[in-house]
Order: C-alpha cells, then structure tokens, then sequence
C-alpha cells in the first residue's frame, strides 16, 4: 500500500476512493478531521489514519448566489444557487461541504438538524478532475 | 495567564483616512496620500513629518487587488519617510488594527518615539468574481472553499446558526443594516452615505422617469425583502447585509504618551489593546460567537480597567450586518443571545444607549479591507474630540472602542481610547 502523508492531497484522495478520512494520533489518541501531520495535544508526529463516519447533521447553513469563479465554471451562480453548510459528524468532529438534496431557492425550509450522508461530487474533465466531498440531505 | 500592561504608553495625535469608496485610476499610494494629508491636518500643533521613525502598513491583498505586492516601502516613498523602516502587516481584514497594534507596541519598547501606522486597500480594480475569490483566500482554501463558501457565505451560515440557536430573524439583521446607513449618511467619507429611505425614493424615482411601474414598498422593511431591489447573496445575508467593494486608506500617527501634548492639544491615549487568533469556522464549538473577539476584548479591557459599560462610543467589525450583532455580544455590551434584541430596539442606535458605528461602520462608510481598522480609529478619534461634525455623539463621549476582525474571526484585535 502506498504511503500517504497526513496532507490535504492525500485527503483528496482517498476522496477519490470515496472514503472520508482523518488522522488518529497514535499516542494519545486524538482524532483530527481534516487530517495533519502532527498531534496539537501531545506534539507527536506519529499518525494513523482513521475511516471516518458518513452520516451527520447539519449544524449551519447558506445559499450561495454570488458564486466564487470555480462555482460559477461548475454551472452555479445567480439563477442557480446552492447550498453550502457545516456538518457533524456522528463522533462530533465537523466539516465544511457543499449540501446536496435541499432547495436552495427556498432557503427558509433549511432545518437545522437535517441528517446528511458524505456524497463524494468528481469535476473537471482529465487532469483537471478533482472528487469533491459533499453531504446528501437523508 | 496574567494580563501584562504596556511599558510605556502611547498617545494617537494625528489621524485621518482618504474617503471610502471606488475610485478609478487612483492606487493604494495615492489614497494612502489623501489619508497622509489628512492625518496631518488633525495634528493640532503640527508635526514634521521627518521626525516619524517607522511605518506599519495594513494591507489585506494588493497582490492580488493590484498587483502589487511589498506595498509598506511605496506608502514610505510616497510620504517622503524613505529610507525609514517600513513594515506590512496582513491579517486580512484586520491587518491595520493588527498595524496599530504593532505600532503601539513598537513605541512602548522604547524602540521609537513616532510611528506612522497606515492602512490601505483598493479593491475595486478587480471584477466581483475575482474579489469574491480574493477574500476567499482568507479562508481555509483546502478545507472551506473546496465546499463553495464565500465570505457572504461564512457570516450567513452563522446568521442561520444565530438565528436557529436565539430566534433572530432576517429583519433583525436588515434592522443593522438600516441604522449603519443613517449614521453613514452624517458621514462625508461614506461610500454609501445615503440611508435606506433615500435609497428606495431614488429607485421610485428612476422608475418613474423610466416609465416603469412604480414599486409600492410601504416601508424600508418591506424594500429590504425585495428579492429584486434586495437580492440574496447568501441567505439570510442580502446585497444591504454585506459591506461593499471598497478603495481607501487611513492613517494614524501614534507617540509616547509623554510626548503627546507636543503635537496635540486632545490626544488619545491607547489605554487597552487585545489580540487574538482561533481555528476554521468549522473546528469552532460555538458558531454563534467569535472567541478570538471576546479573547481580544478580554485583554483590551483587562489592560484598560474599565468594563463594557463605561465604553461611550464603539466601532465594530459590521462586514455583514449579523457580525456587528454577534460583536456587541463578544465584547460583553450584551449578553450572549441579546444582541440581536438590542439591535431590534434600537439601543445601539447613535443616539441609543449603547452607540455602535457611528460613521456608518464598514456597511456603509465602507470596507477597504486592509484599512477597515485604522478606519475606525479614525471615527473614535473625532468622535472623541467633538469632532464628529453632524454625528456627533453628545454629552463629550471620553471612552471609545474598536473591534476589527480578520477573515470569519481567525484575527480579532480589540483597542480602548481615553481622552482625558
């Protein structure tokens, strides 16, 4: 098996393989999502990299209708917004994403507390494709 | 942690910013100039301008903004203080109250006795797609923009946190929205300097001209929740929650307290500064709150010995309307889930109990990023001098406040002014 540092490229990768991971520091235990190389609570630099949950809530919440330029190239803007959010994770670490499934036009109707499933989003044609971690309203 | 003081005092007895706005054609040097002159008129007894020994510079992004980066030794070339030490500082949006807090820090060491602390940004070279991205890149650009937010999109998503958690509604955060354009319409540096009401005649007007059906809004409320004349950038924030695209620059000149009344015959004296830094938005366990803004008031006040309650006048970071709810909650002027109420009735009205941005803050006098903080000692120090022209707070305000905030409160540096 290859070796994967404790970065955000191999984040995006095992993206790629539709897993969610984060770092586990081997010492003490403490659980990181996003992943990093070094344990902030007991200063090792000794990881495992962990599967974690798929299924949270969400915790906060936007529709986005002023688009950033790699929305806007992804077919999103003015006329069709989307939801980006914050999301727990079942074990509390969280998250940010987009969030699928939810009427974006209609923003008021958004709960707080919506179960979410981990959706892995791929765009961009060749070299330029990249999987993205998403949520799914349940 | 005790809480340290400085070794020295330092006294602001100069101060002064370019007018906010977009101005076409004109670079940072340029405004920061316009900011210069106008610092050195508020220096009562005047100044030399040689005898300035340093200069820090806020400036978010002119990289990107302009292309030009290294920006600290053009704003020292442009003033004729080459070949003077000069520093950039970038906190994002907090850069020139974290420049400031440099230059407070750099006169209490005894290092200098007169420093130039600026701020400066011009923003609106770039078309709204690109500054969006500009901002975005304060954020986590691995882990935040991956998932499409922007920086509307941060402050709305805790809006909608706020608002799940203590029953806010959108109205209360239009509400915001309404009283910083009153105040920024008293305000001859304004960007927007027009209230909400005048804003809506002029939309009747035109459409009337145009031939268009007139819009029947009843009140500013009811303008506010048009989808057309109000749009949503990111819910529940819409284009009158958000600061604008701003150019401008604001400059501060700062001494030992012994040499104040040398060059002033009111000068404020810094009595407090705090600084603090926090996680990404998402490893945050509140989102209705900026930790790093109630660390930074903590040790401002703590410094200062004096409360929330004996503050006359405060300008808070209002980049969307709900962070200048949650900032008068960080800063303990009200209790945690009671801003929004306040805000509601009026009580942070400039002629409230509790003024909150008094120039229009940086909804409507406008947010040049990098010089939003400067900007803001700026307001205090005539506030503070009586010299606030048609704002001005009455009953001879001696104690100010300013909350600058960087990216989604990542940076929060907090300063108390007294005049004495």
């Amino acid at each position: 098996m290859t070796e994967h540092n404790f970065t955000h490229v191999s984040f995006e990768h095992f993206l790629g393989e539709q897993k969610l991971m984060g770092a586990r520091c081997k010492a003490c235990d403490t659980l990181y999502l996003p992943p990093r190389p070094m344990c902030t609570e007991c200063y090792r630099d000794d990881m495992n990299w962990a599967e974690l949950p798929e299924n949270g809530k969400l915790i906060a919440f936007t529709t986005i209708h002023i688009a950033p330029t790699a929305m806007l190239e992804a077919g999103y803007g003015r006329d069709n917004p989307y939801v980006s959010g914050i999301v727990e994770l079942e074990n509390g670490l969280a998250i940010s994403a987009q969030i699928m499934g939810l009427d974006a036009a209609k923003p008021e109707e958004i709960k707080i507390g919506t179960a979410l499933k981990a959706e892995y989003v791929e765009r961009g044609e060749g070299e330029a494709n990249k999987t993205f971690l998403a949520f799914r309203a349940l | 942690m005790s809480r340290k003081k400085l070794n020295r005092g330092v006294a602001i007895v100069g101060a002064g910013m370019s007018k906010f706005g977009a101005f076409t054609g004109l670079s940072t040097r340029d405004l920061f100039v316009q900011a210069f002159q106008d610092m050195r008129a508020s220096i009562d007894k005047g100044f030399d301008p040689n005898d300035i020994e340093a200069l820090y510079i806020g400036n978010y992004s002119s990289d990107l903004f302009e292309g030009q980066g290294h920006t600290a030794p053009f704003m020292a070339d442009w003033t004729g203080l080459a070949p003077r030490p000069a520093t950039r500082i970038e906190d994002a949006c907090a850069s020139s109250g974290v420049a400031l807090r440099q230059g407070i820090i750099a006169i209490a060491s005894g290092l200098y006795d007169i420093v130039l602390v600026g701020g400066i940004e011009k923003m609106n070279d770039l078309p709204t797609s690109e500054v969006t991205d500009t901002l975005a890149t304060a954020s986590d650009i691995l882990y935040e923009i991956p998932a499409g937010f922007t920086f509307p999109g941060f402050y709305a998503a805790m809006a909608t946190a706020y608002m799940h958690k203590y029953g806010a509604t959108p109205e209360t955060f239009m509400k915001v929205g309404i009283k910083n354009h009153e105040n920024g319409s008293l305000n001859e540096k304004a960007q927007f300097g027009a209230t909400i009401r005048k804003v809506m005649d002029g939309k009747i007007a035109k459409a009337k001209t145009r031939g268009y059906p007139e819009p029947t809004w009843a009140d500013e409320i009811e303008f506010l929740h048009d989808d057309r004349a109000n749009p949503v950038i990111a819910w529940p924030m819409r284009l009158f929650d958000c600061s604008p695209i701003s150019d401008g620059a604001a400059a501060l000149l700062l001494v030992g307290e012994e040499l104040a009344t040398k060059f002033s015959d009111a000068p404020l004296y810094i009595i407090g500064s705090g600084q603090a830094s926090d996680v990404a938005l998402h490893d945050r366990k509140d989102m209705t709150a900026l930790r790093a803004a109630q660390l930074a008031g903590k040790e401002a006040f703590e410094m200062a010995g004096v409360t929330p309650a004996d503050i006359h006048v405060a300008e808070v970071h209002d980049c969307f309307t709900i962070a200048e709810v949650i900032a008068t909650e960080d800063l303990g002027f009200f209790p945690q889930g009671e801003g929004y109420k306040a805000a509601e009735d009026g009580r942070t009205a400039r002629l409230g109990e509790r003024p909150i941005n008094t120039s229009g803050g940086l909804k409507s006098k406008g947010h040049p990023v990098g010089a939003s903080g400067a900007g803001q000692a700026v307001e205090i120090w005539k506030q503070l001098r009586g010299q606030a022209g048609e704002r001005q707070l009455p009953g001879e305000p001696t104690l100010g406040l300013t909350h600058n905030v960087g990216g989604t409160g990542q940076t929060c540096v907090v300063h108390i002014y007294e005049r004495r």
